[in-house]
């Protein structure tokens, strides 16, 4: 049976409202049969403080990722996931997590990866359902092992790789990261590293939109109107535009990824997880400093 | 060869790695609950503090060192508890030491506590990145202090 979506008018207006729920939502439907609530945090323990009934915690460190390879867990890795959990194809999955939801949209983009049907990101995340005082609890009840198919991985669609990037060198490109770690500037201790790669700066041609600028204060994504005006009419990009986003290591980038492509509707969005410590360490990769996009 | 761990950080090692790998998350939000407040003169001059950069969340830390005994202060905020374990496992157990104590401490300890696989490495270079900022700043105040 269908979990219905959230009528929530300023949903309504975005181009997927399908994907994205309210906390009012969840309150509402938490328990029904077919509904998978996930938490997925950038701090590991958070979930142990407390979270909500019945979540299943999905870390992306330690449960989405390959143990050895940079790279994400197979099919194999993640029908295994997925049954531990008593998680079906056919479960609509609903993901929160801290921090305006920044690693809870990566948990997002993985499972997307694996074109698990219907996930649905919750609105403002685990601290706009605290903030509202909704209930959250240590318990966590024993799951049935499900039985999910073995879905191959496709990274066609929403994941670009280095050479991916390098062909896309002149086509849009959004660095959602904060804009010293765009500019590339240096801090004056010495010998301090920058994080996670050798060198500092951006991709040339590369448009800053730092991640957050996509959220308000509570955490949930601007309006419509007002994610066109952060990435269209100030950041310059045109509908149909092909885009590759990335930061660091995909996190950020995922968070920003999501609001293009299921909110103001892009059809071509693709997360550049090997980010800046992938570029920002890539021997001869151009690279561009300050506050200008640079010259491809 | 000798193991420069502080006899206070080897219990706590002992105390992780006695434990199945769920209590051990446990264990670390135990300690994050016990972060002691800062003092007041730092409460109130909390840009005295260092930024650890290498955690995503603010945490900031600041070391005194009076007669070579070296006390480590920290702070970072509730709703980050991974933090705040990792800072107050480094506030108890380097409390207390002379100076040189700190500065033998091996580099490698983060990795020694059973939290690499379910807390995963990236998450422990902010515990690393505490660590190497304390000793830095005990070697700093040893030499002027």
């Amino acid at each position: 049976m269908a979990i219905p979506i959230d009528n929530t008018p300023k949903f309504q207006a975005y181009a997927h409202p399908e994907v994205i729920v309210s906390t009012e939502w969840l309150a509402d439907h938490l328990g029904a049969p077919g509904l998978v609530v996930v938490e997925s945090d950038e701090d590991v323990l958070l979930y142990e403080v407390g979270h909500i009934s019945g979540a299943a915690k999905i870390d992306w460190h330690t449960d989405l990722n390959d143990a050895v390879v940079r790279d994400y867990i197979n099919g194999h890795g993640f029908q295994a996931l997925m049954n531990r959990h008593g998680i079906s194809r056919d479960d609509t999955i609903v993901i929160y997590g801290d921090n305006k939801n920044w690693w809870a949209t990566y948990a997002l983009w993985v499972f997307t990866l694996f074109g698990h049907p219907d996930v649905r990101l919750l609105d403002g995340g685990r601290e706009k359902w605290i903030a509202e005082g909704r209930p959250v609890t240590t318990d966590v009840a024993p799951v049935a092992e499900g039985s999910y198919p073995l879905v191959a991985r496709n990274d066609e669609n929403i994941r670009a790789f280095r050479d991916d990037v390098v062909a896309h060198l002149g086509k849009p490109l959004i660095d959602v990261r904060s804009p010293e770690e765009y500019s590339g500037e240096r801090t004056h201790m010495p010998n301090y590293p920058q994080e996670g790669a050798l060198r500092g700066g951006h991709i040339p041609g590369a448009l800053s939109v730092p991640w957050a600028r996509a959220v308000s204060e509570d955490g949930t994504y601007k309006s419509r109107a007002e994610l066109e005006t952060l990435y269209l009419t100030d950041a310059g990009l045109q509908k149909g535009d092909d885009i590759i986003a990335y930061c660091r290591i995909g996190e950020r980038s995922s968070h920003s990824w999501f609001a293009l492509k299921y909110l103001l509707g892009f059809e071509t969005v693709r997360n550049y997880d090997g980010s800046w410590t992938e570029w920002g360490s890539l021997v001869r990769a151009p690279i561009a400093v300050g506050a200008e996009p640079g010259r491809v | 060869m000798t193991d420069f761990t502080p006899p206070a950080l080897r219990d706590t090692r002992d105390g992780f790695l006695e434990l199945d790998e769920r209590s051990r998350l446990e264990f670390l939000l135990e300690f994050a609950n016990d972060l002691p407040p800062l003092p007041v003169h730092y409460a109130e001059h909390e840009d005295e503090l260092e930024r650890v950069e290498e955690c995503q969340s603010p945490v900031f830390i600041i070391v005194d060192v009076d007669d070579d005994v070296v006390t480590v202060h920290a702070t970072a905020p509730l709703e980050a508890p991974t933090t705040r374990g990792f800072a107050s496992i480094l506030v108890h157990g380097l409390t207390g030491l002379a100076s040189q104590a700190v500065l033998d401490c091996p580099e490698d300890f983060p990795l020694t506590l059973g939290l690499t696989k379910i807390v995963s490495p990236l998450r422990l270079r902010g515990l690393s990145g505490m660590l190497w900022r304390i000793k830095r700043q005990v070697a700093e105040k040893s030499v002027t202090g």
